[in-house]
């Protein structure tokens, strides 16, 4: 099993800084990423910032290179409708799947998302 | 009876309101002193910027005057700021080395503005927008004729100053981090719309713009300067960044402090014999910086400290802008998430944006510009929770509509509308016009009604409504519309529509257009948002800013996306032909970024597939550096030029194929188009480049060139049909020029030239082509396009545009999560 699902299943013990609000483009994402993968982190056009794991559930394509409007995201491969608050799918392929959303808190105009501390 | 000192720090909206709510329940409780910082009388601070505007004075705003602390036997020590608190001893200290003992202590001193440690930050002429004395220097600023003001701070308080000064005549600017005013209480679209109507009152907006410095001289300062070099001249410079809760007197007494002063639900800090309302205080990690939090505040105190059982629990935000004739109203929150729904009205014609946003059937959040009066209501259904469900459908419309027509279905709405009541606001048709042209005349259609009444025929979005008084006229009669296909869910407009308006109207921006389009959601889609971006490259090149974030990825990173996530690389070969030192320096990057697959493409090029995103920009890096450039083999833009050898080589030559091929491709590169456009150009009718099935391919004959329009050779097969033959080479590259700008202006999105063809008919294409005069505008409109375009994106990644696109946000979980 993955670090980011364990997050959902297990909890998480730190929150890592990876850099500003102003850091992503207004409707637009960045990468970060970790050893079990990227996470796009995404800012949507009212400002909010989502995290997901960076794969669709369809074929795996990089959600942090698709189109964001409103608070969803289309796949770039297949032009899947993620829904970037639940990490499901929308619309016709609702039910197909679901990406893990990463938790995150906003603060200060930093984000910080959810991570594991390493073993020392 | 000896009564409990009461002793309130803090004579401001906060703690004057808590005396008041105290005396209203128990008028002879305490001997109360108020210690105030100012040396005035209690006023309204939020009602400042209408003081600054000109449209209040003081004596308007004042709340309570001397006399009314008089009569509640209040001692007023104003122009005293509180220096220290004893919570051991129980007594203030403040200047004048004055002292108090209390019983009860109320902490409501408030917040101080943010200053921004900017060097020259202490100039004279610097002030923040906090007081009346910051009124005093801003007005006398103002006095100065033609005398400039600069803000920093695009926020409810930023925008008030600027608004304020630019009524007194001052050329004010505000400067705003972020791309969208107010953006904690809009979205994009409404922050547009404030955008332009503030440009109206007169103040101009700086969107996301980093300030470097304050200039100054002989100590006064003269201007700012941005990041990006830009110099804004001002008199006066307005911070307005923001409040932090005035901690240090808690701190110094030992309570509790976090951002604010930690109180509890009874409003009582660390110590119990200490409360804290206002903005100094902090409330379950909340520090509130609005007036209507802070009044709860204080009824909760006045019921604790009177023996009254209460607790506050947190507030829900409702905003209001105060900038006369500018009607902004914000609350509650817009992020979505299961079961949330967005409702979306725009009417272009009065400058009305309005966005609810729903949760679980309630009301969550709403936006409305233009139009505000509802905003009471919808803040009401927030705070109730009441389930919005069966009202949904006239929500939008406002109060008065909805609980006039509640219970009623579309239709019976209509029909319960009187004869009088307009239906189409553009051009003022009631709906009884309507019924009375459908019997009289025996329309039958929606075209039918346009036509006659002009309903529904300027900006459409009462279409519904007309079909809804056609269907209730005609009954059984009816058929329903079959208009043009939209351009999707977002909008009932089809694409002619939208690039006829965007020209006509200038519309230069997508929220521009999704305004006076009347788009029903709020940000558009990935099908409408590329559109859109497209329409406005071609309509406007030069003056345009492209929006990379309406862009699909393959455009924005100038690669194609492979199915796991990595980019395939297309150098450009002009005309098809490519040299040893290409050759060498393709192979070179192969080998140096391990790139797994080289292949040859059936445009005559060399594409190199698997390459890491993160590499992109040193792959190309590499390629310019052998002199070769994008191949934009990933656009929906001129994509390849394919010849055959021609003259040069070919025995059947007729031409030089190749060097026309590469004169094209030289001048064409770079262009944006609706949909991807391939060219070839063969030397002779055996026709080895293949140029019958492109969609613009040229056919050398002895006696000139053949320019064939519209094949296709993917999904579907179809070879071209000749549209013009020309006896030189200059006049095949101006009809090729002609028909790709004319593709340009009329192609819908992701419409291929033969489906263009297909729609508009090769004979008004020809028409136009064939034209010596619509040849040479349409020619010179493409050459002043191609002036902007005409350049290699993958340079400008190089130079460093637009990194954020290419490298992680942060590395600092690559080896985190254990």
């Amino acid at each position: 099993m993955n670090a980011i699902t364990d997050f959902l299943t297990q909890g998480h013990d730190a929150w890592t800084d990876v850099g500003a609000v102003t850091d992503i483009p207004l409707r637009g994402a960045r990468r970060v990423p970790t050893p079990e993968g990227d996470i796009a982190v995404f800012r949507t056009g009212d400002g909010k910032v989502f995290a997901l794991r960076d794969q669709c559930p369809h074929k795996g394509g990089p959600l942090s290179q698709g189109i964001v409007h409103g608070h969803a995201v289309t796949c770039p491969l297949h032009s899947w409708n993620i829904d970037l608050s639940s990490g499901e799918p929308m619309g016709a392929d609702k039910g197909k799947g679901c990406t893990p959303v990463v938790p995150l808190r906003v603060e200060g105009g930093r984000i910080l998302l959810a991570s594991k501390r390493r073993a020392a | 009876m000896n009564r409990q000192k009461l002793v309130v720090v803090g004579n401001g909206m906060a703690g004057c309101r808590a005396v008041e709510e105290i005396l209203k329940r128990a008028p002879n409780r305490y001997e109360i002193a108020i210690f105030g910082a100012e040396p005035r009388v209690n006023y309204n601070r939020i009602m400042l910027s209408p003081v600054l505007a000109g449209e209040k004075t003081f004596e308007d705003i004042v709340i309570n005057d001397e006399a009314w602390y008089r009569d509640n036997g209040i001692t007023l020590h104003a122009g005293r700021a509180v220096t220290a608190v004893d919570p051991a001893a129980k007594v203030v200290r403040a200047e004048g080395e004055l002292e108090a003992p209390y019983d009860v202590l109320i902490l409501a001193n408030g917040s101080d503005p943010v200053r921004l440690p900017l060097p020259g930050a202490d100039l004279k002429g610097v002030v923040t927008f906090r007081d009346l004395d910051d009124v005093g220097a801003m007005v006398a600023a103002a006095e100065t004729d033609g005398g400039k003001a600069v803000v920093i701070g695009g926020g409810l308080l930023g925008l008030e100053a600027a608004y304020g000064l630019a009524k007194r005549g001052m050329g004010a600017t505000v400067v705003h981090l972020m791309e969208v005013l107010m953006e904690r209480q809009l979205d994009e679209s409404a922050g547009y719309l404030l955008t332009e109507a503030l440009k109206d009152k007169g103040v101009e907006t700086v969107l996301g713009a980093h300030s470097e410095e304050i200039l100054g001289e002989d100590g006064k300062v003269s201007g700012l300067r941005l990041k990006d070099g830009r110099v804004l001249p001002c008199d006066i410079l307005v911070m307005a960044v923001g409040i932090r809760p005035n901690g240090a007197l808690s701190r110094a007494a030992g309570l509790k402090v976090n951002r604010g002063v930690v109180v509890d639900d009874q409003m009582r800090t660390s110590d119990p014999s200490i409360f804290a309302v206002g903005e100094c205080a902090e409330h379950r990690g909340v520090a509130y910086g609005l007036v209507a939090p802070i009044f709860e505040m204080c009824r909760t105190l006045a019921e604790v400290l009177t023996d009254g059982e209460a607790a506050y629990e947190g507030s829900v935000l409702s905003t209001r802008l105060k900038v006369s004739g500018v009607d902004v109203f914000s609350a509650g929150r817009f992020s979505g998430g299961e079961g949330c729904e967005d409702i979306v009205f725009r009417d272009a014609g009065r400058g009305v944006y309005k966005r609810l946003v729903l949760e679980d059937g309630k009301v969550a959040g709403a936006v409305l510009f233009g139009d505000a009066v509802d905003g009471a209501w919808y803040f009401d259904l927030m705070k109730s929770g009441r389930d919005v469900s069966d009202i949904r459908e006239t929500l939008v419309f406002g109060q008065a509509v909805t609980e006039g027509l509640s219970g009623l279905d579309p239709s019976s709405a209509v029909a319960a509308m009187a004869d009088t009541a307009e239906i189409c606001g553009c051009n003022g048709v009631c709906k009884g016009q309507i019924t009375q042209a459908i019997t009289s005349q025996g329309l039958t259609t929606l075209d039918d009604v346009r036509a006659v009444t002009k309903a529904s025929a300027s900006c459409g979005s009462c279409t519904p409504l007309v079909e809804q008084v056609l269907k209730l006229t005609l009954g059984d009669g009816f058929k329903a519309h079959e208009g043009p296909k939209p351009v999707c869910k977002c909008t009932h407009h089809g694409h002619a529509i939208v690039r006829q308006r965007i020209v006509s109207e200038q519309l230069k921006s997508i929220p521009a257009v999704m305004q006076a389009l009347e788009w029903t959601t709020a940000d558009g889609c990935a099908s409408c948002r590329p559109a859109l971006n497209y329409y406005l490259i071609c309509a406007w090149p030069g003056e345009y800013r492209d929006d990379k974030q309406s862009r699909f990825i393959n455009e924005r990173a100038h690669a194609n996306i492979q199915k796991d996530g990595t980019y395939s690389v297309v150098p450009r070969m002009w005309g098809g032909v490519t040299s040893a030192a290409e050759l060498r320096a393709i192979a070179d990057v192969v080998e140096k970024f391990d790139i797994p697959t080289v292949k040859v493409t059936g445009g005559q090029r060399i594409d190199l597939l698997g390459v890491r995103k993160d590499d992109l920009p040193k792959v190309w890096s590499d390629l310019n550096a052998a002199g070769m450039v994008s191949g934009h083999a990933y656009a929906k833009g001129l994509r390849t030029v394919k010849t055959c050898v021609g003259t040069e080589w070919c025995r059947f030559g007729t031409q030089d194929s190749t060097g026309l091929g590469v004169r094209l491709e030289k001048f064409m590169w770079g262009s944006w188009s609706p949909a991807k456009v391939k060219l070839a150009v063969s030397g002779c009718p055996r026709n080895c480049a293949e140029a019958t099935c492109k969609d613009i391919g040229v056919i050398c004959v002895d006696s000139g060139y053949e320019i064939h329009l519209g094949g296709a050779a993917g999904l579907h097969i179809k070879g071209t049909e000749l549209l013009t033959k020309v006896a030189s080479e200059n006049e095949a590259v101006w009809a090729i020029c002609a028909v790709m700008q004319l593709y340009r202006e009329e192609g819908f999105y992701l419409e291929r030239i033969y489906k263009w063809m297909d729609r508009v008919g090769l004979e008004s294409i020809r028409a136009q082509i064939e034209d010596p005069e619509q040849r040479r505008a349409l020619y010179d409109r493409f050459a002043f396009s191609q002036r902007f375009f005409r350049i290699d994106p993958w340079a400008q990644h190089v130079a460093g545009r637009e990194n954020h696109e290419f490298n992680p946000m942060s590395r600092r979980m690559e080896f985190e999560p254990a």
